[in-house]
């Protein structure tokens, strides 16, 4: 692998590298490698002091300075009329939805955290990505989660799974912001690093936005909120390097969250931002890297330098070094620029929601973070320097086992024996089971927004004052992925799209969180960069740039072996979908007796073994087999899109629903059991393999119902998109062909009762 | 009507509250903050759903010791209606004004979920625009709200007709299945001795439109409206 750094470095022989004092383990902790030293004692003309190693160690984290994946980050489209925010510039990524009205989202990951501490680390996960929102002046309205775990046999992987989804409701639910949605995934690829990935989104009017930023010389820096104390020192760190068996002892790198205490700043920064904008100039959440990340950010991005005094910072404990001040990761602060004829008023603000503020710094011309600790300066470095780390550009090689994997010759297989007993077998399957177990546990109704809750392609959330509800998904397949990363990316973009758009929403942008291994491997730097490229085309084709996003890499367990082994390659896409009229929404279910069923996407029922690449069928059929080449046609994807949205703008559908995970046989039991209504198709007609007809998880594919079969196939006709007739809406039963007849009770009770039974809570 | 909606630090339900009165209702509802201690203006006071000083002591332990306490106390003493939802009929049962305590669901679980709710006295200030057997759907979001109280209590809240409802399935019937956090008698709703204060866990106002599922939380809102306004008209 050969790798260089994009900005320019001296080509002298490094005078700094005879008398460095700093040993390895020192390093280590913050992660920063000898030329890394080297570069920062070079830039600085000398060498730092332990406080400013520190803060140069926190913000060129891959977590806070993205030095691995910025050049690739840059490929993502990242402009539209809609946007209100340059992506990566601010904590959350900005949308113009009309009217006045903009949405504010963004989705962030917690796994290293989780794998340790699930409660906390899922908890304090929420807590971050809401401060994200409210930073931007926005109230948060809809938490979404995506979570992978490995299998429930494993008791630590269940003791995870509960304590992720309990961290996520005891924060959430405490907030009073509702968890609407997201998903769940289970595979041995995640056992020992689960992802736990935290998607906030709020709405405000356009006009009391607020930015991260600190200028104008004289303004004062305040910070709100819990006092400081030392937990959560190197989290960015923690969460930059490979899980190992030693990661047990960074559990106090994992912080511990109040919910409570983010309950009033969330109202005290949303009341600031719409009642007293005029007040201040920026707003920023403290998070990763603590004090140092949002005083220093805030600085760069107003061009200012800043003066900050730890003595006067309210602590938990006493003892605490600037150092430990600095780069304490404690909960629920808030960083607030103020204009300094307001401090009384601002402070007023904040003591009526019962917080603390205290002003501990200054807005400085000279572009330096001065950090002092009374009279003693404990550290001075200039703010370019910190917020500019090196950028490695990497070659990426494709992984030998790749080709043969996907070569799998799926027709070696025996076709489906009984059709019916694999579909209850999937329906059971964690991966494809009702998820319920978990949704109930959260709040998913209070603010009284949500249309569409947890269960569905899509959440629909309303926006009070207006006609308009926005939808939103999450979609990320590490499994296809893995089996070509470039493919995978699509899909993963494609998948949530076409999930809004089954709800009647019009996609529009997207943020995302990269989930990947060690990024020094090439093989995981090849799938980091062919993910990025597939989800680049995709997000081309269906015209939904990318306004924020989160990276974490270094998604690895020992193997005990003393290697460690990648994740799948994850990345998650949050869509945010807009709907101009909430009583256009389109529901997933079957609504009503002799509706007519369509599948849009194809127009014959011809089971192609190709398309059980990767699919659940195969992984539950054949010993796990996860194998084979996905493929996806994003031209015929947009067309399929479009048409589903143009005949539910039209009220020609009565329910939408995407085939995804288990393929078209679980979608349509899926159709039918909210409202219990089934599906007559006993006349469809199946060529070619059972298994892949039923099970195969080829995208691009939507159940819908309608009354009028006639106008859907002229539109789809307009829209060069094949449909065939599947049946009717009927009875309660479930009849396909002559291979699928079963009882919806007996469907549902296997769907249903899945999660549970692999919880061994029922038998 | 004039309603005052009590906002403790860390509530969440009172702006849904103050939608569904004010906008879908057409009443006055203001947010109260705790340390208001003048309710004299106000007609009905409703402590809303949440969690009330993050609930890290026992639910609702705290939020009686706020100042508006005292005079939510005052305003039942004079027979005015203070209706208590979730976190709130938690604080009414710390403060004395209502029997009984909450406690942990029985699933050692939060639920968020749709619940029947079959009415038993249709008589109350809350329930009359109801009949005695209808069962209504109102969502419930709770993680401590086990009803608790001795058998004395229980014997004495049936008898006095201060079980405004319980618990039920499709059918009306309370049943074991349809008790979704192990309240004593399948519990869901009560009242005061007096009949003017009112605590229950499910959320009333989740249930006001039917694109949010339904409207049946519109019908324990009218009974109250209903109520003040025989009041005043008496």
């Amino acid at each position: 692998m050969r790798t260089r750094t994009c900005c320019a470095t001296s080509t002298r022989p490094s005078a700094w590298s005879r008398s460095l004092p700093v040993d390895q383990k020192t390093l280590d902790q913050i992660a920063l490698s000898w030329e890394e030293y080297q570069l920062a004692c070079e830039r600085l003309d000398r060498e730092p002091n332990e406080v400013e190693l520190g803060m140069i160690g926190a913000l060129w984290s891959e977590h806070c300075g993205y030095k691995n994946s910025r050049p690739l980050l840059k490929l993502f489209p990242t402009e539209g009329p809609r946007l209100l925010t340059k992506v990566g510039e601010e904590n959350a990524g900005v949308v113009d939805i009309g009217d006045g009205w903009c949405v504010a989202f963004k989705i962030e990951s917690h796994n290293h955290p989780s794998a340790i501490e699930p409660y906390q680390g899922a908890a304090t996960g929420v807590g971050g990505i809401v401060r994200d929102i409210f930073a931007m002046g926005a109230r948060p309205i809809a938490i979404l989660d995506s979570l992978r775990f490995g299998p429930l046999s494993e008791p630590r992987n269940r003791y995870l799974f509960n304590g992720v989804v309990e961290g996520i409701g005891g924060y959430g639910n405490c907030l009073g912001v509702p968890t609407v949605g997201g998903e769940v995934a289970f595979d041995d690829s995640y056992s020992g690093n689960p992802l736990v990935n935290a998607m906030c989104v709020g709405v405000t009017r356009i006009e009391h936005l607020q930015r991260a930023v600190a200028k104008g010389t004289g303004n004062l820096l305040m910070l709100v909120g819990a006092d400081t104390g030392k937990d959560g020192i190197h989290g960015a760190t923690f969460a930059s390097v490979e899980l190992d068996e030693r990661s047990e002892e960074r559990r106090p790198a994992v912080q511990v969250g109040n919910p409570f205490m983010e309950k009033l700043l969330m109202e005290a920064c949303v009341e600031l931002a719409e009642q007293h904008g005029d007040w201040i100039v920026g707003l920023q959440d403290l998070g990763a890297a603590g004090l140092t990340s949002a005083a220093v950010e805030c600085a760069a991005k107003g061009g200012v330098g800043i003066d900050i005094d730890v003595s006067v910072a309210p602590r938990r404990e006493e003892a605490m070094t600037p150092y430990d001040v600095m780069l304490s990761e404690s909960q629920e602060r808030m960083l607030v620029i103020v204009k300094p004829e307001h401090e009384d008023d601002v402070r007023r603000l904040f003591e009526r929601w019962e917080l603390h503020c205290v002003v501990i710094g200054v807005v400085t011309d000279d572009g330096r973070a001065t950090i002092r600790d009374g009279d003693k300066v404990a550290a001075r470095i200039p703010v370019e320097l910190l917020t500019d780390p090196p950028q490695y550009v990497r070659e990426g090689v494709k992984p030998t086992w790749l080709d043969d994997l996907q070569a799998y010759d799926f027709d070696a297989l025996p076709d489906v024996g009984d059709a019916n007993t694999a579909l209850l077998g999937l329906l059971a399957e964690p991966e494809i089971a009702s998820k319920r177990w978990v949704w109930r546990q959260y709040d998913h109704q209070v603010l009284t927004n949500t249309v569409v809750g947890p269960g569905s392609d899509a959440t629909v959330v309303r926006i009070k004052g207006t006609d308009r509800a926005i939808a939103l998904a999450t979609d990320g397949d590490g499994r296809m992925c893995y089996l070509d990363p470039y493919v995978g990316g699509m899909m993963a973009v494609a998948e949530a799209a076409r999930n809004v758009v089954c709800s009647g929403a019009e996609p529009i942008a997207i943020t995302n969180c990269l989930n990947f291994g060690n990024p020094e491997k090439p093989e995981v730097y090849y799938q980091l960069e062919q993910a990025i490229r597939g989800m680049a085309a995709a997000c081309e084709a269906l015209n939904t740039p990318v306004v924020s996003g989160n990276v974490s890499l270094y998604n690895e367990t020992a193997t005990g072996n003393g290697s460690a082994q990648p994740i799948y390659p994850t990345p998650v896409v949050g869509m945010l979908g807009l709907i101009e009229d909430v009583d256009r929404v389109v529901p997933m279910a079957f609504q009503a007796e002799d509706d007519a069923v369509f599948l849009l996407g194809i127009d014959v029922l011809r089971g192609d073994a190709a398309s059980l690449a990767g699919s659940e069928y195969a992984r539950m059929a054949h010993d796990g087999l996860v194998a084979g080449q996905p493929r996806i046609d994003l031209g015929l994807e947009v067309r399929l899109q479009k048409l589903c949205l143009a005949a539910a703008r039209e009220g020609l559908l009565r329910s939408a629903h995407d085939c995804s995970r288990g393929g078209l046989a679980v979608a349509l039991a899926e159709c039918c059991f909210p409202n219990g209504l089934g599906l007559d198709a006993a006349g469809m007609v199946i060529e070619g393999r059972l298994d892949a007809a039923l099970f195969g998880e080829a995208p691009s594919r939507i159940v819908v119902s309608t009354r009028d079969g006639e106008r859907l196939r002229a539109l789809a006709a307009e829209h060069d998109v094949p449909v065939i007739r599947l049946g009717v809406v009927a009875g309660k039963r479930l009849v396909l062909g002559d291979v699928v007849d079963a009882s919806l009770e007996t469907l549902q009770d296997a769907y249903e009762g899945g999660l549970p039974r692999a919880l061994g809570e029922v038998t | 009507m004039r309603f005052a909606v009590v906002v403790f630090p860390g509530t969440w339900s009172d702006h849904d509250c103050q939608y569904v009165l004010r906008d879908l209702l057409g009443q006055q509802a203001d947010l109260v903050w705790h340390r208001d201690a003048d309710l004299s203006g106000y007609d009905a006071v409703v402590l809303p759903g949440g969690f009330s000083y993050g609930d890290y002591l026992r639910c609702g332990a705290i939020a009686r010791f706020s100042p508006v306490m005292d005079a939510v106390v005052r305003h039942a003493e004079v027979g005015k209606p203070v209706i208590g939802i979730c976190n709130g009929f938690q604080v009414l049962c710390e403060s004395g004004l209502l029997p009984g305590v909450l406690m942990r669901n029985d699933s050692l679980q939060f639920r968020c979920q749709d619940t029947y709710l079959c009415i038993e006295n249709a008589e109350t200030l809350f329930t009359n625009e109801l009949t005695p057997g209808q069962v209504i759907s109102i969502p419930i979001s709770h993680g401590e709200g086990s009803y608790y109280a001795d058998d004395a209590t229980l014997d004495d809240l049936e008898s006095n007709g201060r079980v405004a409802f319980r618990y039920c399935n499709a059918n009306g019937e309370p049943t074991p299945e349809s008790n979704p956090n192990g309240s004593v008698r399948n519990i869901a709703g009560i009242v005061n001795e007096r009949g003017n204060v009112f605590g229950m866990m499910p959320h009333p106002e989740r249930a006001g439109e039917s694109l949010m599922g339904g409207t049946d939380g519109l019908l324990l809102w009218r009974s109250v409206i209903q109520a003040g306004v025989a009041t005043v008209a008496g």
